[in-house]
């Protein structure tokens, strides 16, 4: 599904470089729930934004279903974002102002999916999150876990082959992140591909595998263990 | 897409009532502005060229430039009742005063002949119109309008005003006739009291020339106008070895086409200083959307990290611009309407009403206007790169 390989990202600042990414290479096959665990600053959101097409490396080179990225213009990688890949933040981004039930249905929107259709979609991904007596209310108006469950709902909505968390239950009580944690299981017994960002050990514990970076570097692989 | 783009959009409008109130005012002002003035430049046009219309545009003012050249009673009289020309009415007009006891009143003094009152349209009250014997005879009789009447012999006095005598300038006039009120326009702008007497008399009391300078000509039927000011023109040319500059001929229908050409320099006029303001409230359009940018710069990398093409945002902010210039624009419109029908309430003689065009181009420069000053922040929005974006605290 992911296949990176001699991958370079530095940010400039100032008059020199920081280092985001240096020289990373791995892969995650499909229907894999991948842990990638580091401490804060290590790269790990670097690393999410390359994967998730948000941001492109300066070298290296990374497929995506054995697409080489590199190769497509900012629409398509638009749509790629938009059709292949499920995101969730730590901080839930979702549109203050819309109901969540809204914000589930915009991915679907921009792929252009008919309203009926659409309804039928947002319904199935707010039963799998549980959300559907609290679709109507704005996300300030509901708990953090709610939010991120929301997300997640947003996430799969689109029904896509991969889904990107970064910290996902960085902002949320730990009780709560273990019902988020609970959330990704499923959805990986389910089949989804999905990549989760976390600096917490316990977190990264209820994946598959992981994967350990620090200063950018990949530092070593493991079995994550919730298998 | 699109339907999406315009949902997205009013909702954003709606999410935000009085900021985008706010916004629109300037876009409402300038509406109201353009729709307002023109209306009322258009509609008081309407209504005057109607009224010239009524006055009749069978009708042509002849006025001889020549001096030196002047033309004698039985010329112009001999214009009349020849082919395409109907009556030909010499006048000549000058001042008097009309001594009424102690009281001296200033009237307007027409030196005519019975056509006069046919090729004005006067209508008779009492008594009798000039007619030829007076003239041939140089009688001093006078026909009064209804209001020298009035003035002369008061209200009650009217029916009884034939028969008496006026004495103007030191000379006696034989009363024979008053008209009916005239309500026409250009009774309104007549300023002072208007007699009429045989053009004959006038032509002995004037002190210069006694040639015709001015004369009145209608068509002997409302098709001919034209044909008879070429028949007049051809006489005329005769009459002056074909000096063209030696008399101007003038048609009511070149009256009210002068008339809209001023009407329409007005109208552009004041719907240039209207689209001004409208353009000031593209600008405030423009500073509100570029906040609005600023501000959501995050729910925009929200946008674009789930899929949102460069394409989607801009037509997006666009949209919302142009929703805001719109809604302003039907805003305005509609308050157009109200404040015409309350100006309405207060003319009584004069109706103001939509000018269709003008509301036309409203709305067609406030789309404009939306396009333009919504293209910048829409693009500024569009370009935004995700990652940073989704930073943007
Ligand atoms: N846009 C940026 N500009 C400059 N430096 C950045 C930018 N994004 C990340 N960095 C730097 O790159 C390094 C890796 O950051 P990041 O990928 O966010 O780490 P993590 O998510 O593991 O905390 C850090 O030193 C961070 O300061
Ligand atoms: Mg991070």
């Amino acid at each position: 599904m992911i296949e990176l390989s001699g991958i370079y990202k530095y940010y400039p600042v100032g008059d020199g470089y920081v280092r985001g990414l240096h020289n990373v290479s791995l892969s995650v096959a499909d229907s894999e729930f991948v842990g990638i665990v580091g401490p804060s600053g290590s790269g790990k959101s670097t690393l999410m934004n390359i994967i998730g097409c948000l941001d492109v490396a300066d070298v290296g080179e990374y497929a995506l279903n054995n697409y080489p990225i590199e190769r497509y213009s900012e629409t398509d990688l638009a749509m790629i974002r938009n059709r292949m890949i499920g995101f969730v933040f730590q901080s839930f981004n979702l549109i203050g102002r819309m109901s969540i039930e809204e914000n589930i249905e915009l991915p679907l929107i921009y792929q252009g999916i008919g309203a009926r259709e659409r309804r039928a979609r947002v319904e199935k991904a707010l039963a799998e999150v549980g959300l559907t007596d609290r679709r109507h209310h704005t996300p300030a108006k509901v708990s953090g876990g709610q939010q991120q469950r929301a997300a997640i709902a947003r996430a799969i909505a689109t029904e896509p082959a991969l889904i990107l968390a970064d910290e996902p239950t960085g902002n949320l009580d730990s009780a709560t992140g273990r019902e988020i944690m609970d959330l990704f299981r499923r959805l990986s017994d389910g089949g989804k591909t999905i990549v989760l960002i976390t600096h917490d050990a316990g977190v990264a514990a209820r994946t598959d595998r992981t994967i350990h970076i620090l200063d950018g570097m990949v530092a070593q692989s493991g079995e994550g263990g919730a298998a | 897409m699109i339907f999406q783009s315009i949902k997205m959009a009013l909702k954003s409008v709606n999410a935000n009532k009085s900021r985008a109130f706010l916004t629109m005012l300037g876009i409402i002002i300038g509406v109201m502005a353009l729709v307002v003035l023109v209306s009322l430049v258009t509609s008081a046009t309407n209504s005057v060229s109607e009224r010239i219309q009524s006055m009749g545009t069978d009708m042509l003012t002849v006025s001889v430039l020549d001096e030196d050249n002047p033309l004698k009673l039985s010329d112009v009289d001999a214009l009349a009742e020849t082919g395409s020309v109907g009556l030909v009415a010499p006048v000549i007009q000058s001042s008097g005063s009309v001594k009424n006891g102690t009281e001296t009143i200033s009237v307007s003094v027409t030196g005519t002949n019975n056509s006069y009152f046919g090729v004005e349209g006067s209508e008779l009250l009492y008594g009798r119109l000039l007619m030829t014997p007076d003239l041939d005879n140089n009688s001093s009789v006078t026909v009064l309008s209804y209001e020298a009447a009035e003035e002369i012999f008061g209200e009650t006095g009217i029916a009884a005003a034939v028969g008496s005598t006026i004495t103007m300038d030191s000379i006696k006039y034989l009363v024979v006739g008053v008209l009916a009120e005239d309500e026409s326009m250009m009774s309104g702008m007549r300023q002072m009291y208007s007699v009429y007497i045989p053009v004959t008399v006038s032509q002995r009391l004037a002190t210069g020339t006694s040639g015709i300078s001015t004369f009145y000509v209608s068509a002997a039927d409302p098709d001919s106008i034209d044909a008879a000011e070429a028949q007049v023109k051809t006489s005329l040319l005769t009459h002056f070895q074909g000096d063209e500059d030696a008399f101007y001929l003038q048609n009511m229908d070149t009256l009210s086409e002068a008339m809209n050409d001023v009407s329409n320099t007005f109208a552009l006029l004041l719907g240039g200083i209207a689209a001004i303001s409208l353009l000031v409230g593209g600008i405030g359009i423009m500073n509100v959307m570029l906040v609005s940018v600023t501000e959501r710069t995050r729910e925009i990398g929200i946008r674009k990290a789930i899929g949102a093409k460069r394409r989607s945002i801009l037509s997006q902010f666009l949209i919302e611009a142009l929703a805001l210039c719109l809604i302003g624009c039907l805003v305005g419109i509609a308050l157009s309407g109200a404040i015409l029908a309350i100006i309405n309430t207060f003319t009584a003689d004069l109706t103001f009403t939509f000018s269709g065009s003008v509301v036309a181009i409203a709305v067609i420069f406030s789309t404009f206007i939306g396009i333009v000053f919504g293209l910048y922040p829409a693009w500024k929005a569009a370009r935004l790169h995700p990652i940073e974006a989704l930073r943007y605290e």
